[in-house]
């Protein structure tokens, strides 16, 4: 930062506490093309939330009275081969990457990530140097083709267990609405996806471990626990953000490649699965307008994940270009 | 290089460990699932007695760390196992030629890569200001952010379906000197148009930033000041200083080898690795996804070394300790 922009951030500051966060939000919305990033993924994902409130239809409502439509006013996209609306299954499939991507980043990049970060940071010696070879083999083996194998070999399995947990709750539905296949996806995109956040946060703690505050909390008596979550995880809020943001794509882009391949989800809609429906040389060549639906959502969203990573790098390393 | 080449040994003994860790949990997975894949590979129509037979004679009764020990001991005499799909085959005997028509097709694509995005990238750097500039990072950025999965359909259908100047997938192999070589044929630009896309976009984006970098350097204004030409600026100071990281981009390139061809193959039904590899894990043929991870896993460790030997020579002040770059 230079001199002028320190000036000149004295002289505002009056009222309004200006806080890192604060010069840190403010300089990605300075930007028009993170802004758009940012709106587009915001599109995305509300949809997604919100698809049993906004998708018209039931991404399975079949029309076979109907099939192939135009585009037109009951159906905005047009229909499909079983005359289901496309519009509608584009919402649908943004809601599986939307439970894909917040059960991987709550259970791999938050609860694995951060609790084998702060420990590995904080407690040096044993246990950090087994936990970051862990860390280096998995960077070292082909994950895709693991994560493949786990859905494809454990599916079965863990929806036996999921009937076993419906007998035994009395919760019905759960096998019907494809939640073994959520479960078993996430799982697997978390036992591989924690790595990167662990080595940010391991890397942070290293180093705010040593600083003064954490030194004086320590002397007037601050247990571990309070001083790793009151003092060491707040700091790293910003960095923990950008690292997920940067870490959606991967996981959205993974739901889809394994859905495509018929090992994701099952029973819900899927932007892996409507490519898988409406690719192909015969279908392309009939109706190429649904083609273009789910790879235009698809790209985009890839776009516009790329674009933020590069805005934010870009912001938190600004000598990169 | 003495701290490099401790390190470089402590990796290559890693690697061995990793492959046992990396076999074990497959090997387990593929025996702990639910699937019985004697009864599914005998077929509906077999009787229970033939199922427990074939059981009972492949070890299948055994506990598993038995017939692990076992699968370990005979794949390190060099047999891994039968294909399924290819009754009476040895695995590795299914394995090499389909890994020949993936690194085909590869090689031409890193060739490609290489070639275009190293200029490219260069003259994207040099125009930097100037109108160009916005252009060619936005196409960049748009054209390395398109995923194989939607650029392969969207390719297919251009130039398959609607221009009908290609073949919509397949590959086609023709005996060139006693070799079955497919590259040659026009089933290959496709898939070689989709990958090469991508990656001369990403390098080409990634050599810009390097040459932007290069440029500010005082030993660039050094050679300025002494009167040189910009050509010979740009071409022997600029660029060859700029390709060293870029020399690392090829270990990447070489460790998505296997995963990246999985999609791709599957989508335009080319007979390699990864199309294998899906069809394996489809028909639960266990020893040809052992063998398959394994060499993926080998691969793949190969490539990270050669990317952490790579950045050691390059750049000295990555210390390169026996702990590894952190």
């Amino acid at each position: 930062m230079n001199q002028a922009e320190l000036t000149a951030g004295s002289l505002e500051a009056g009222e309004i506490r200006r806080t890192p966060q604060f010069r840190f939000y403010r300089r990605l919305v300075r930007r028009p093309v993170a802004v758009a990033a940012i709106l587009i993924i915001l599109v995305v994902y509300t949809a997604g939330v919100l698809a049993p409130v906004v998708a018209p239809y039931h991404f399975d409502d079949a029309d076979l009275h109907n099939t192939f439509a135009s585009p037109s006013g009951d159906h905005l996209l047009g229909t499909d081969r079983l005359g289901r609306d496309v519009l509608s299954r584009l919402v649908w499939s943004a809601q599986t990457t939307v439970i894909i991507s917040a059960l991987t980043v709550i259970g791999g990049s938050l609860i694995l990530g951060v609790s084998l970060g702060l420990t590995t940071g904080y407690f040096a010696g044993r246990v950090d140097s087994v936990i970051m070879r862990v860390a280096d083999a998995l960077y070292s083996v082909p994950t895709f083709l693991l994560i493949l194998i786990i859905n494809a070999t454990m599916k079965d399995r863990i929806k036996s267990l999921f009937h076993d947990i419906e007998d035994f709750s009395g919760i019905g539905g759960l096998v019907r609405s494809g939640a073994p296949n959520f479960f078993l996806l996430s799982l697997a995109l978390s036992i591989f996806g924690w790595v990167g956040m662990a080595r940010l946060v391991r890397s942070q703690v290293l180093s705010l471990r040593e600083s003064n505050y954490v030194l004086a909390a320590r002397a007037i008596g601050s247990s571990t626990p309070r001083i790793l979550f009151r003092h060491l995880l707040p700091q790293l809020t910003n960095l923990m953000v950008v690292t997920i943001t940067l870490s959606l794509g991967a996981v959205a882009l993974a739901e889809v490649s394994l859905t495509f391949l018929g090992i994701g989800v099952e029973d819900h809609a899927s932007f892996g699965v409507m490519i898988f429906q409406y690719a192909g040389p015969t279908n392309v060549r009939a109706h190429p307008l649904l083609l273009f639906a789910p790879t235009i959502v698809v790209a985009s969203l890839m776009l516009s994940f790329n674009l933020l990573g590069d805005a934010l790098t870009d912001i938190l390393s600004p000598r990169r270009r | 290089m003495n701290g490099l080449a401790a390190y470089v040994l402590r990796r290559l003994l890693l690697v061995p460990v990793i492959l046992f860790v990396v076999s074990m949990v497959t090997f387990a997975l593929g025996r702990y699932a639910p699937n019985d894949y004697v009864a599914i590979q005998a077929g509906s129509r077999a009787r229970p007695e033939t199922i427990e037979r074939i059981r009972e004679e492949r070890g299948l009764n055994d506990p598993v760390y038995e017939q692990y020990i076992r699968y370990v001991g005979k794949a390190l005499r060099g047999d891994f196992g039968q294909s399924v799909k290819y009754r009476g085959t040895d695995v590795q005997d299914v394995i090499f030629p389909r890994l020949w028509v993936t690194l085909q097709y590869n090689a031409v694509v890193m060739l490609l890569t290489f070639a275009i995005g190293i200029p490219v990238g260069t003259w994207a750097a040099l125009r930097r200001g100037t109108w160009l500039d916005p252009l060619s990072i936005g196409t960049f950025v748009l054209v390395a952010s398109v995923p194989v999965l939607v650029s392969v359909p969207l390719l297919q259908w251009l130039f398959a379906v609607k221009l009908g100047w290609l073949p919509t997938g397949g590959w086609n192999e023709r005996n060139i000197l006693g070799v079955k070589v497919g590259i040659f044929s026009a089933e290959a630009i496709l898939p070689v148009l989709a990958l090469t896309l991508v990656s001369v976009a990403g390098l080409a984006r990634y050599m810009r930033a390097q040459v932007l970098d290069v440029l500010d350097q005082d030993f660039v204004r050094t050679a300025r000041a002494k009167g040189l030409n910009e050509y010979p600026v740009i071409t022997r100071h600029v660029v060859r200083n700029a390709l060293l990281p870029i020399a690392t981009l090829m270990g990447f390139e070489l460790a998505s080898l296997f995963t990246g061809s999985i999609i791709l193959e599957t989508l335009l039904g080319i007979p390699g690795i990864g199309l294998f590899a899906f069809e394996s894990i489809g028909s639960r043929d266990y020893d040809s996804i052992m063998a398959i991870v394994l060499l993926g896993a080998l691969v793949f460790q190969i490539a990270m070394l050669l990317v952490d030997i790579a950045y050691g020579f390059i750049d000295p002040r990555i210390r390169l300790s026996a702990e590894g770059p952190t």
